[in-house]
């Protein structure tokens, strides 16, 4: 019930947002949010840490770059084949990675993440270091312009809602109890019965389609398909995102990624533009030494000490 | 009569470089009993529990199961075909809540541990017979309760509840009582008997307390071997036990262990004959 009215808040809050603050600024957080809580599915609620995220935030958004450019398509269109673009990439990388377990996970998914950041930089369609510039935003089903930024941003928040509603579901769902069960303890899951690699891969799958939607619809709200995307440091933000908000929890990524994108905008004009990976730095480490469980976790942890 | 054994392995090896942890073992379970699996400090107990539940590769041998091959099926499928084993620490989910444990493996066979599109709700039939396995241990009324806030012997019995959900053929129970104070001790021991029933129970114990209580067959293994097997009586007779429980520094607590094991078996024999 306080949780339901919360939702209700947040959703009314942000629908009268974008009459208060710059859309696209908003429009951009609800891209990292989304891209964040897709990381989230892996390292908070399976364990399992991806380094390699920014493979499929990119490939999603190359994807639905290309097309919208090239084919003219339209735009829920183009983010629909982004996203399973980067889901079939996924399930590819997925089936390889979770083989592995801890660092070496890790490790493999940073691998792999930059075996697609080179294949980006060399591919003919990608425009290099330039980039897919001038992606037309198009008309949502033939019908509504998406050039305005208004109805753009209710595209994204459309957009967003439906993710974090799945990553919910799949969190409170009969297969999200066995996710919990292998974060918890591995070997007992094994013994009960468990393929845990099956659910590890499918969870993987997910997840990476999620953070490739999240890149397609930022390529569209950005109307820009870059290396950044792909780039590992993209892949180093989404952990310190993930971190920062508290890992494991649903609204921590959120929290973490308003947090890292509003630093982030309010530094890169003034003249602490060039401290920025600086003082991003000093918040990881007073983070990660101080308060482990994020801004929600420990905000969880206050209330229940001080209501329960 | 032939016995009719549930588990059996033939000339079962493994080696890590250069060193042999099993050696040739060819032990048998009979259907029903419970089998008692002891030895000294790095006899290769928990390689042989590992062994047999594809934790690890055996080097050479063959597992089988009711006449059945199952030297190359994974983990996870042996546990599906009816052998489910526990830990030397107590194998838990900590974070979720006691019945949400017992779910997990009840869950298994609603076919349903791959719907990321249903609520959790779905699993809420599965209540009463989560229930009835708590009643079953003594843990009903934690239900609710967080599992990583339960007291030791508690978590080993949710361990136990959780493993009697599958409704195996066959447990293999990795130092049940291990870590556990006196009173704990007896209340598992007690369990374990309690769940033997149309069952048959592999253990590796140390406790010898405890297996001389419940165990019908003890093999002995040593330095990865076995060294002898029989009932309890033959066993704790044997002077090669003897001699690897004591070794050359002859350590008297084991042996008192041993004598007082048999006072209490004794007494316990005449208790059940009076009653």
């Amino acid at each position: 019930m306080k949780i339901n009215k919360l939702y209700l808040f947040l959703i009314v809050v942000a629908l009268v947002a974008p009459s208060l603050v710059y859309p696209v600024f908003l429009m951009k957080l609800l891209c990292f949010a989304l891209f964040a809580c897709a990381f989230n599915l892996l390292l908070g609620f399976v364990g399992l840490l991806s380094f390699g995220h920014a493979a499929f935030l990119g490939t999603g958004g190359y994807i639905t770059g290309y097309l919208m450019l090239e084919t003219g398509i339209t735009p829920e269109l183009g983010i629909l084949a982004g996203t399973l673009g980067a889901g079939l990439l996924g399930a590819i990388y997925g089936k390889l990675a979770v083989k592995r377990e801890g660092i070496y996970f890790a490790m493999v998914t940073l691998a792999l993440a930059q075996l697609a950041f080179f294949f980006y930089l060399q591919a003919p369609f990608t425009g290099g270091e330039d980039g897919l510039q001038g992606v037309p935003r198009g008309a949502l089903f033939g019908l509504i312009d998406l050039s305005d930024n208004f109805a753009m941003y209710y595209f994204v928040l459309a957009i967003f809602i439906f993710g974090f509603w799945l990553i919910h579901r799949t969190v409170h769902s009969p297969f999200g109890q066995i996710l919990k069960a292998i974060r918890e303890n591995e070997p007992r899951a094994v013994s009960l019965g468990y393929n845990v690699n099956d659910y590890k891969w499918v969870a993987f799958i997910i997840s990476s389609a999620l953070a490739g939607l999240a890149g397609s619809t930022k390529t569209l709200v950005f109307q820009l398909a870059s290396l950044t995307d792909v780039h590992w440091h993209m892949s180093g933000e989404v952990v310190l995102m993930t971190l920062l908000g508290g890992m494991g929890t649903i609204f921590g990524p959120l929290v973490g990624a308003g947090v890292v994108v509003s630093i982030q905008n309010l530094l890169s004009g003034g003249e602490l533009g060039n401290y920025i990976n600086i003082i991003m730095g000093v918040i990881f480490i007073i983070c990660v030494l101080a308060f482990r469980s994020g801004l929600v976790g420990e905000f969880q942890k206050l209330m229940k000490k001080n209501f329960n | 009569m032939s016995a009719d054994y549930v588990l059996e392995t033939r000339n079962l090896v493994k080696e890590f470089k250069g060193f042999t942890a099993v050696d040739d073992v060819n032990l048998k379970v009979e259907r029903g009993t419970i089998h008692a699996l002891i030895g000294p400090n790095g006899a290769g107990k928990t390689t042989v529990f590992n062994l047999l539940t594809k934790f690890l590769t055996p080097s050479r041998g063959t597992i089988l199961y009711n006449g059945a091959d199952i030297t190359s099926m994974k983990s996870a499928a042996i546990a599906r075909k009816g052998i489910v084993r526990s830990f030397q620490i107590s194998a838990v989910f900590p974070h979720l809540s006691v019945m949400e444990n017992v779910r997990i493996a009840l869950q298994r066979k609603e076919g349903n541990s791959f719907h990321f599109w249903k609520s959790v709700k779905v699993l809420d039939k599965l209540n009463e017979r989560a229930y009835e396995l708590l009643d079953e241990v003594g843990l009903k009324d934690y239900a609710n309760a967080l599992t990583v806030d339960l007291p030791y012997g508690r978590k080993r019995a949710l361990e136990i509840a959780t493993t009697l959900a599958l409704d195996p053929e066959m447990l293999l129970l990795d130092e049940p009582t291990q870590g556990m104070g006196h009173e704990d001790v007896s209340v598992v021991a007690d369990l374990i008997k309690k769940v033997s029933a149309n069952r048959t129970i592999l253990m590796v114990e140390h406790n010898l307390h405890v297996v001389a209580q419940l165990a019908d067959t003890i093999t002995v293994l040593q330095r990865g071997a076995i060294l002898t097997e029989g009932d309890y009586e033959t066993v704790s007779q044997d002077p090669q036990v003897r001699e690897a429980y004591m070794g050359v520094e002859a350590d008297d607590e084991v042996a008192q262990a041993i004598a007082a094991a048999n006072v209490a078996e004794k007494a316990n024999a005449a208790k059940g004959g009076t009653e």
